[in-house]
């Protein structure tokens, strides 16, 4: 699915656009943990978190991610965004719950 | 072997925002060197995981980063507080991270085992009190 379409399930709001919303992604990672992040590499294109500081925007930066999805209406500062931007990183805020925004891109094609 | 590259890194150890900056410059280096994106990624956590746990468990410490034609050697020195049972330590699942860590997101007793797995060579040597020494070498495919 392409990112646009994250951002429309998750009525999500854009942050910032390090990558095109016409990228296609096929896998997602969720987790509060960055090391449980780490630990599996499976060329995952998003991170659906709900912790919010510059680590989760290195971790995904380390992983080559390229969205990554803030739950829980949390919205990072500039620092971190203007980092993603740098990085390549397309954030999106969402209001919804970690286990419903998974449940939602999950129903939609999105996978492990 | 040639050697390409040699880089050092000072790691504060009270700054968590910054953390990762050091991982991120060998990353960028290795990207211009050309090398696979599969092994740049290995390094990238590897060296990233032994980064936050020098910022986060050491106060700190320092990168010495030395890259060849085939591998890349990385030792993480610091002067911390060391680790009583490196064994334990190794054991996914264990660590000593406090509330104020973890509600950072580290703290799951992921890192040891992440960068044991993600390497060709893993070696650590601790002493408690003393600081704690971390040889890491990738191989490039
Ligand atoms: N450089 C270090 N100095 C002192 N103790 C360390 C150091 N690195 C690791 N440790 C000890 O080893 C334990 C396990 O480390 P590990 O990186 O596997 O997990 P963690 O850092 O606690 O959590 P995570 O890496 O998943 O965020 C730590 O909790 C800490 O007690
Ligand atoms: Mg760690």
């Amino acid at each position: 699915m392409k990112i646009r379409e994250i951002l429309n399930l998750l009525g999500g709001k854009i942050l910032c656009e390090g990558v095109s919303l016409d990228r296609d992604v096929y896998s997602a990672c969720a987790s509060d943990m960055m090391s449980d992040v780490l630990a599996f590499v499976k060329d995952q294109a998003v991170l659906i978190t709900g912790l919010c500081n510059p680590q989760v925007i290195r971790t995904a930066e380390m992983m080559d991610m390229v969205c990554v999805v803030f739950v829980r209406g949390k919205v990072p500062d500039q620092t971190m965004i203007d980092l993603a931007q740098e990085k390549g990183i397309t954030l999106i805020a969402s209001p919804h719950r970690m286990f419903a925004a998974c449940g939602l891109l999950y129903s939609a094609g999105l996978r492990a | 072997m040639e050697q390409c590259v040699h880089l050092e890194f000072e790691v504060a150890g009270n700054n968590f925002a910054q953390a990762g900056l050091a991982s991120d410059q060998v990353k960028s280096t290795l990207k211009k060197l050309g090398i696979d994106p599969q092994d740049i990624r290995r390094v990238a956590i590897a060296m990233y995981e032994g980064e936050i746990n020098m910022v986060i468990h050491a106060n700190g410490g320092r990168a010495y980063v030395d890259i060849f034609v085939d591998k890349i050697c990385i030792n993480l020195i610091d002067q911390g507080k060391g680790i009583e049972n490196i064994e334990l330590a190794m054991t996914p699942g264990y660590s000593t991270a406090p509330d104020d860590v973890r509600a950072l997101g580290f703290g799951a007793g992921m890192g040891l085992p992440n960068m044991k797995k993600y390497t060709d060579v893993f070696n650590i040597e601790s002493e408690v009190g003393k600081g704690t020494k971390v040889e890491m070498e990738i191989h490039f495919r």
